[in-house]
């Protein structure tokens, strides 16, 4: 740190040991290692554009360069068919991660021709209704930006109102840099961020907490990305009582609705997860379930298909218990236009605004509760 | 008279680099980094000021160069060194330490001898620097109260 560490340093190869970070590509691992994915990526976080591009002589301002046989070497295709095949829907956030990766590509071609390219500011605002990925997309967002390049490490540290704000004066902002610190290298997830500011209390610490944020979204966007995800309205509040934070965020994601088919296309892929499948009949019969739902108030999209699967399962369950006797490994596994049709949604506006599963005592006094005979008898080998 | 404590501290100075690469080593290695600082380097003062609190749960190296640039900031003539504690049951003790600044002007120690009864003489280090007082040691009358 002195200065004279460039002279000092050829000194140094006299000595045996190779000095960390200083060797030759391969020499150092540890150095290599905390360089990860972007050794071979310059073109993004990388402080020194065109330090690591030793290998690759700039080429001549006439010279034409392949864009698909760049793409191939970054493995970008890969990678957005993965997007493409792990999310249903959530076109929006496809569109612009598919953006950010084409911009990687071209910073790096830019990178051969020595024009300049600095890292896009990747800080995000997730909106959307309840159940519509936000969360999810967040925690995948580490990963993709870090096999783009743009993150060195990309782990995904979530926080909430409370590991921000600290409960006293003075105690906040060690408390938020402790996070953000935590974060650097990575994703920032702020989930439900509108409860940082609390307009209606003046003394509240939630304003010092946004502005350390802010202050560590400007300096260190090059190792930090800060995604906020919430509701939309309350975002939009959020937003307007803390312009600052609306500007330094360069990407407000607003996350569609899932439409019926969406739905279905996720259920079946939560199903097909925890290796369950509905009969032809059954699968009719969830997303005649699917569109009643949707319908219904508290709807909260995937969540609720999370949700009301969990509850085919336990009438799934019922059912087989109930039956007793022998099952095979289909049986098991299947889920039937029975399981799905006794859900509370098709009886239909019994108790409207009730979320679609009975409450507890309800159930215990319902005279047509079915009798468990294997659940009574209790010997092991029959509940199998 | 250079001051030689800790890892590291035959070699020439590390550059930003190299101390980010080493930080990040010990961060693989999930040891808790810290920061300290003093501007009395005596080899028996080994607890020096805190620059913070240590670091858990760090994944890149980054936050903590950040944590050792405003360190050196503040105290540009101050010793600060980076320590990583292993906390692993069995070891638990600090693992790595070195140097990463230094005051322009080491001015190195003085041997002081007494003599004292049966002709015995013991003897102490004494570093000059330590002669004025704390704070205003290295070339800053005025120290600087970060």
């Amino acid at each position: 740190m002195n200065g004279d560490g460039e002279s000092a340093g050829r000194d140094a190869r006299g000595f045996a040991m190779p000095r960390p970070g200083t060797g030759p590509p391969g020499a150092a691992p540890t150095a290599d290692d905390a360089d990860g994915g972007r050794g071979s990526q310059a073109a993004g976080p990388d402080p020194q554009p065109g330090a690591n591009h030793g290998a690759r002589p700039q080429l001549p301002a006439d010279a034409l360069v392949d864009l698909d046989e760049e793409g191939r070497a970054l493995q970008i295709s890969g990678l957005l068919e993965r997007l493409d095949a792990e999310f249903v829907g959530l076109s929006p956030v496809k569109e612009r991660v598919r953006e950010v990766a084409a911009l990687l590509l071209v910073d790096r071609l830019r990178a051969r021709y020595a024009l300049s390219s600095s890292r896009p500011s990747l800080h995000m605002c997730f909106t959307g209704s309840p159940g519509t990925g936000k969360t999810t997309m967040a925690m995948h967002m580490g990963g993709l930006l870090h096999e783009l390049g743009y993150l060195r490490k990309g782990q995904l540290v979530t926080a909430t109102r409370d590991d921000l704000i600290g409960q006293y004066v003075g105690h906040t902002a060690p408390k938020t840099k402790e996070v953000l610190k935590r974060a650097m290298g990575g994703v920032l997830l702020i989930d439900e961020a509108y409860y940082l500011y609390r307009p209606d209390n003046e003394r509240d610490y939630g304003q010092e907490a946004i502005e350390i944020l802010l202050q560590f979204m400007e300096a260190h966007r090059d190792d930090l990305v800060v995604i906020l995800a919430g509701y939309r309205e309350r975002m939009d509040v959020f937003f307007r009582s803390n312009p600052g934070m609306a500007s330094r965020i360069g990407h407000h994601i607003d996350f569609p609705d899932f439409g019926i088919c969406d739905l279905m296309q996720i259920a079946l892929r939560m199903l097909d997860q925890e290796e369950y499948r509905l009969s032809p009949e059954a699968a009719a019969a969830f997303r005649e379930y699917v569109g009643l739902r949707m319908r219904q108030p508290r709807f909260a999209g995937a969540r609720s298909i999370r949700n009301a699967i969990d509850r085919l399962r336990l009438r799934q369950a019922g059912r087989l218990v109930a039956a007793g006797g022998q099952v095979s490994r289909a049986d098991l596994a299947e889920i039937t236009e029975a399981d799905v049709r006794g859900s509370r949604v098709f009886s239909d506006g019994t108790a409207p605004g009730q979320p679609a599963e009975p409450s507890r005592p309800a159930q215990a006094s319902r005279p047509d509760l079915p009798v468990y005979p294997a659940l009574l008898v209790g010997s092991p080998d029959q509940m199998a | 008279m250079r001051i030689t404590q800790g890892t590291f501290s035959y070699l020439p100075d590390l550059t930003a680099d190299e101390i980010s690469a080493q930080i990040q080593y010990a961060i693989d290695r999930g040891w808790a980094v810290a920061i300290e600082f003093t501007d009395d380097p005596h080899p028996r003062n080994v607890l020096w000021e805190m620059w913070g609190l240590p670091m858990f749960g760090l994944s890149d190296a980054s936050a903590a160069m950040h944590e050792v640039t405003g360190c050196v900031q503040a105290w540009p003539d101050h010793y600060v060194r980076v320590s990583a504690y292993d906390a692993s049951l069995g070891r638990q003790t600090t693992a790595l330490s070195f140097i990463v600044n230094r005051p322009g002007h080491e001015p190195g120690f003085r041997l002081d001898r007494a003599e004292a009864g049966d002709r015995r003489i013991s003897y102490a280090l004494h570093p000059y620097a330590a002669d004025r007082p704390s704070g205003e040691r290295y070339g800053h009358p005025n120290g600087h109260r970060g």
